[in-house]
């Protein structure tokens, strides 16, 4: 019983702290990375390489003065990036940073250090939890007696159930190509090479769901150049105008950790998880798991520069643009995955 | 340990269903809606049934109701009528429904309980992915397609009244 509590908590505490630490960093690389894409310096006078930049920022942050403008509902336009908060890094528990080598400590397994390695359903979990992260938003809207404010909470409300149907849809070709809904074995599923050349990943026979999955994940994270709820240029800051200090930090935070679950994600599902193209992990024990964390860790580093490279480089979509293309593009294309995924499968092709 | 859990989630259930008729904000409704969907999908999981739990909160809290906060936004609605401001007849049969309903649930909970204790027998079998899957495809799958049939034919209803006026 303890032993399974202090190593559930160690779990956390180190989940919870590497997460944590990415915000300010990617905070940075986004910086750095759009004056580099942007033909400019950035901030580069705080620290080597401007890097002390984010402590900067956050102690600014905190330092502000907290305003609340009359009229808002105090309590909804409190609760609102707290839950902003709360739902973003609680999708965490259920994704698998490394390989389940069989290590154990104290007797209670590693499990490819999942906080909550019995949760079978780990897919569904997060997708429920993610679904969720489009309240703090719509609350924040709603709460803040702004009509810009008001139309964020709107367009985010609409745009995140058009784009979680095809997002939902590209995941069922994975999962039936994996049979199952536990990460960890979606992740086994994908190891070893089809014919000694392709890799095993999802991506090459699914490329139409990798493809919406990917479109899916950026308009659900609110990213360019799907920042419709936020448009600068429509909508002041749209969701968040009214928010300063650490509340308007707390939505900023939970932006970058829905990036980050975001690129976790399409790591496990279409991309191999903690699998090396075309070479098994050496190594057995602590030495494999580590290498197979760092492999993991490379490629959700590859997908957060490839979340800042898009934002830099393509503009904003309209709002009817954005509609159009989730329901009669995305959704046709993901059903089209599916049923390519049925018949190879009821084939035998994998 | 089930027990206490079952318990908070049951209460917290019951005091959010009151909260989601009770206040003028409509803002609030919705919101213990959440909350109610979410002490339900804790009963599924205590129970066992781990898929049922997630699809609960998927369908419902991510979906359905954020329609309903659309909507809600959409046409800017403050406030709603205070609760009980309806027909008098209408509250009448409702209280009678509710009474009615938790007077069976009630009777069968005392019939069942002393036998089986506190979880049924068999209900956590049922609640997770494959036995699901094959019911809706076996047993079920008049039910199932039928039920596809009918949400097409509202689709297609709901698009009928929703076009544009040719002019």
């Amino acid at each position: 019983m303890w032993a399974e509590l202090v190593v559930v908590g160690v779990k956390l505490a180190f989940v919870l702290a590497v997460m944590l630490t990415t915000v300010p960093i990617m905070v940075w690389v986004e910086r750095r990375g759009s004056a580099l894409i942007q033909d400019r310096l950035g901030p580069n006078r705080v620290g080597p390489f401007g890097l002390l930049q984010p402590v900067i920022d956050v102690v600014k942050l905190l330092t502000k003065e907290n305003l609340r403008p009359e009229g808002v509902q105090t309590f909804l336009y409190l609760l609102a990036p707290a839950i902003a908060i709360a739902i973003s890094l609680s999708t965490f528990i259920a994704v698998p940073f490394a390989r389940d080598s069989g290590l154990s400590v104290f007797g209670q397994p590693v499990d490819g250090f999942i906080v909550a390695p019995n949760l079978n359903i780990g897919v569904l979990y997060i997708f429920a939890i993610a679904s969720l992260a489009v309240y703090p938003v719509v609350l924040a809207g709603w709460s803040s007696n702004n009509k810009f404010a008001l139309y964020g909470g709107i367009r985010a409300s609409a745009q995140a159930v058009s784009y979680e149907l095809a997002m939902t849809i590209a995941v069922v070709g994975v999962l039936m190509a994996a049979g199952s809904l536990h990460l960890q074995q979606i992740v086994d599923a994908q190891t070893g090479t089809w014919l000694g050349t392709l890799p095993r990943w999802n991506v090459f026979p699914q490329l139409l769901g990798a493809v919406t999955f990917i479109v899916a994940v950026f308009a659900e994270t609110n990213r360019l150049p799907f920042d419709l709820p936020e448009a600068e240029a429509e909508l002041v800051a749209g969701y968040h105008t009214e928010y300063s200090s650490m509340g308007f930090a707390a939505f900023y935070m939970s932006e970058y950790l829905h990036m980050i679950v975001g690129a976790s994600l399409i790591t496990v599902l279409f991309f191999g998880g903690w699998n090396l193209p075309w070479i098994d992990i050496p190594f057995d024990g602590w030495a494999g798991a580590l290498l197979s964390m760092g492999v993991f860790a490379a490629k959700v580093a590859f997908f957060m520069w490839f979340f800042v490279w898009v934002r830099w480089t393509l503009p904003r979509f309209r709002y009817d643009q954005l509609m159009a293309l989730g329901w009669k593009v995305m959704i046709p294309l993901a059903t089209l995955n599916f049923l390519w995924v049925a018949v190879g499968l009821a084939l035998g092709y994998f | 340990m089930v027990t206490y859990v079952f318990l908070a989630a049951a209460a917290l259930a019951v005091i959010f269903a009151i909260l989601a008729v009770v206040p003028r904000n409509p803002m609030t409704n919705v919101l213990s809606l959440v909350v109610l969907f979410f002490a339900m999908a804790a009963v599924f999981a205590i129970l066992g049934m781990d898929f049922l739990a997630a699809i609960q909160v998927i369908v419902y809290s991510g979906a359905i109701l954020v329609l309903f906060l659309f909507v809600i936004m959409l046409l800017n609605v403050r406030k709603v009528e205070p609760f009980g401001s309806g027909r008098r007849w209408q509250a009448l049969i409702g209280t009678l429904v509710a009474a009615g309903i938790g007077g069976m649930i009630l009777v069968i909970a005392g019939l069942l309980l002393p036998e089986q204790g506190s979880v049924l027998p068999g209900v956590a079998e049922i609640g997770t992915a494959v036995p699901i899957g094959k019911a809706l495809l076996s047993t079920h799958l008049f039910a199932f397609e039928f039920i596809t049939l009918l949400l097409v034919a509202a689709i297609v209803g709901a698009v009928y009244l929703g076009r544009r006026e040719e002019r």
